[in-house]
């Protein structure tokens, strides 16, 4: 039977000729990943049940992200369950405060997560890995600590959407708006239950960092997995990186899909995702006049290299705009140290950004950076529910980096291509 | 009679338990702030039993078993949707929060409807309006995790047999 990439991935992984749509697979994993979230409830579960030892101590990661450097005394005890247990087991993956980041950017960073991997991860945006290759989802903390004490889990076999990328992208047009653009086509349960196949021409020419934020934002439109067919790109990144030998899966020719969609990226603009949805997306020149209290570069999604070069390349000479307040958050360490070789964080420093070391921070309301009420904010993040950044009648609107520095000057959403030469050449 | 909290469509984890609230685990400090960025009244004027009827993709988002854990914290014994978000759907069969899908339910059901599940019959009655609504059933291997009492009881025979590392 021809089988898609998601299937011949499951089928191989779990031992199985083939596997169809709907059918349980029981599946060994490849690493297990929780965060100071979500990893303190898995803990507890865990010791609960009366396990003692993680099935592999070099197959389990566990990343200090969310509310860290502590935001209160709450969050530092949950941490201390973390710490506790990560030195107890040794955990190989372990990364406190300080040394590592965002999970979702420090794995694929440092080839602890390879191509053909089969990852579950107690974060949403475990989705990211897929764009290198890996089978990655997010599960919740009970589903983590089974597969921390077996090394197993369950999966329901996806039905799979096959999504053919096409032609020639534009100036300020990244991986952000390719996926905005398609979660705005499919809607935000348009994915639900299923494998997203990002394939074609356009996506060959993606940067790798760009394929990590199309696949990070699968779970935006309730897919299960986004994967991007390894390639030569890919094996490029690999190289020197991976710490494991990586798998090279494809789809088979004829293998099924439930849908197919083709994309012409050359008619493509910024696109800019409206509240309170990742679905409400418009491309930028159908965003009207809209003020911006605050903008916010970073997270999982957007706080790579990549992203703060062309932020950078926007703010570089500028200042924020002075009604508006721009807070930028490398992704990790290893993006911190480049970006200071590089001179990015001085560009942001001189341009009147508060700079902060490695969280997701206001991505989710957490700290650094809490709206009040009313308080419009652009961010390159992934989500901008009710709520989502602070206040319930706050409200967060979803673009690329380029887009976010061309709105921390100006104060207003504005499309980077309009920033005039005077305004880029200061 | 237990009483319908309905809502729409993409009920996310965020509105039923904001990402301010995600330092603890614990169902009854949880409990308290369930649904508060959606309806801040649900809390103060729901009755023990009273159940939450969403539209499609409920519980849509994080991956935070917290949004299950507020909900059985705050009373509600089940969840009735059109249809619901995969994580939020494994987590809650996970921790035992009961979650019903039919869309049948989610459009016939208003606001405030008197409405009883009868798992036995596979349905849901809105005594209200004198409706019967079936429900999806859950696959076998799903349903095998919610008679051994969730994911944690199944590892704990496990590990008593010796299937995995203890």
């Amino acid at each position: 039977m021809a089988m898609t990439l998601a299937e011949r991935m499951l089928a191989d992984r779990s031992g199985l000729r083939e596997v169809h749509p709907g059918e349980i697979v029981e599946t060994p994993v490849d690493l297990v990943m929780g965060n100071d979230i979500t990893a303190p409830i898995a803990i507890r579960e865990f010791e609960a049940a009366g396990a003692t030892r993680l099935f592999d101590r070099e197959r389990v990661a566990l990343v200090m992200s969310h509310f860290v450097p502590a935001k209160d005394i709450n969050s530092a005890d949950q941490t201390q369950i973390m710490r506790r247990f990560a030195k107890e087991q040794q955990v190989k993956h372990y990364y406190p405060e300080g040394t590592g980041g965002i999970e979702h950017t420090l794995l694929p960073e440092r080839g602890i997560v390879v191509p053909g991997d089969i990852v579950i991860g107690a974060d949403s945006h475990t989705c990211t890995y897929g764009g290198l290759g890996a089978f990655a989802t997010g599960v919740g903390s009970t589903d983590l600590a089974y597969a921390m004490a077996t090394g197993r889990t369950w999966f329901k076999v996806p039905e799979s959407m096959r999504f053919v990328y096409y032609g020639k992208r534009q100036p300020y047009v990244t991986g952000k708006d390719l996926i905005l653009y398609t979660i705005k086509m499919i809607g935000d349960d348009g994915a639900l239950y299923r494998a997203m196949e990002f394939t074609g021409e356009a996506i060959a020419d993606l940067p790798m960092e760009d394929r990590l934020t199309m696949s990070n934002m699968t779970i935006e439109a309730g897919g299960k997995v986004g994967i991007v067919p390894t390639d030569a790109l890919t094996l490029r990144y690999e190289v020197g990186r991976a710490e494991r030998p990586w798998r090279i899966y494809a789809a088979d020719p004829g293998a099924r899909y439930v849908a197919e969609y083709e994309i012409d990226v050359s008619a493509l603009e910024p696109q800019v995702a409206f509240p309170s949805l990742p679905s409400l997306t418009r491309g930028i020149s159908a965003v009207g006049d809209v003020g911006i209290d605050q903008v916010f570069i970073g997270s999982c999604t957007n706080g790579r290299l990549s992203d703060l070069r062309i932020a950078a390349s926007i703010l570089r000479g500028q200042r924020v705009h002075p009604e508006t307040r721009l807070i930028v958050i490398p992704a990790t360490q290893d993006v911190y140290k480049a970006a200071l070789r590089e001179g990015l964080i001085e560009v942001f420093v001189e341009a009147g950004a508060s700079v902060s070391t490695s969280t997701c921070g206001p991505c989710l309301g957490g700290h650094m950076g809490v709206l009040g009420k009313g308080e419009r904010c652009l961010s390159t993040s992934n989500r901008n529910y009710v709520g989502r950044m602070g206040d319930r009648e706050s409200e967060v609107f979803l673009a690329s980096p380029a887009v976010a520095a061309a709105t921390a000057i100006r104060g207003r959403i504005t499309d980077p291509r309009e920033m005039s030469p005077v305004e880029e050449a200061v | 009679m237990p009483r319908a909290w309905k809502y729409g469509d993409n009920v996310d984890t965020d509105v039923i338990i904001p990402a301010r609230y995600l330092v603890t685990g614990d169902p009854e400090k949880l409990g308290p702030h369930c649904l508060e960025n959606l309806d801040p009244e649900f809390v103060a004027r729901k009755q023990p039993g009273d159940v939450i009827v969403g539209g499609r993709n409920f519980g849509c988002g994080s991956s935070r078993e917290h949004a299950p854990i507020a909900i059985k914290g705050a009373g509600v014994p089940c969840v009735i949707a059109e249809s619901f978000a995969r994580i939020f759907f494994r987590n809650a069969i996970n921790i035992g929060l009961r979650v019903y899908e039919s869309p049948t339910a989610a459009q016939g059901i208003q606001m405030g409807d008197e409405v009883e599940v009868d798992e036995a019959q596979a349905a849901i009655f809105n005594r209200t309006r004198g409706e019967r609504y079936e429900i999806i059933p859950l696959s076998p291997f799903v349903q095998e995790i919610v008679a051994a009492g969730g994911l944690m009881a199944k590892l704990r025979r496990e590990l008593q047999a010796g299937g995995a590392s203890s």
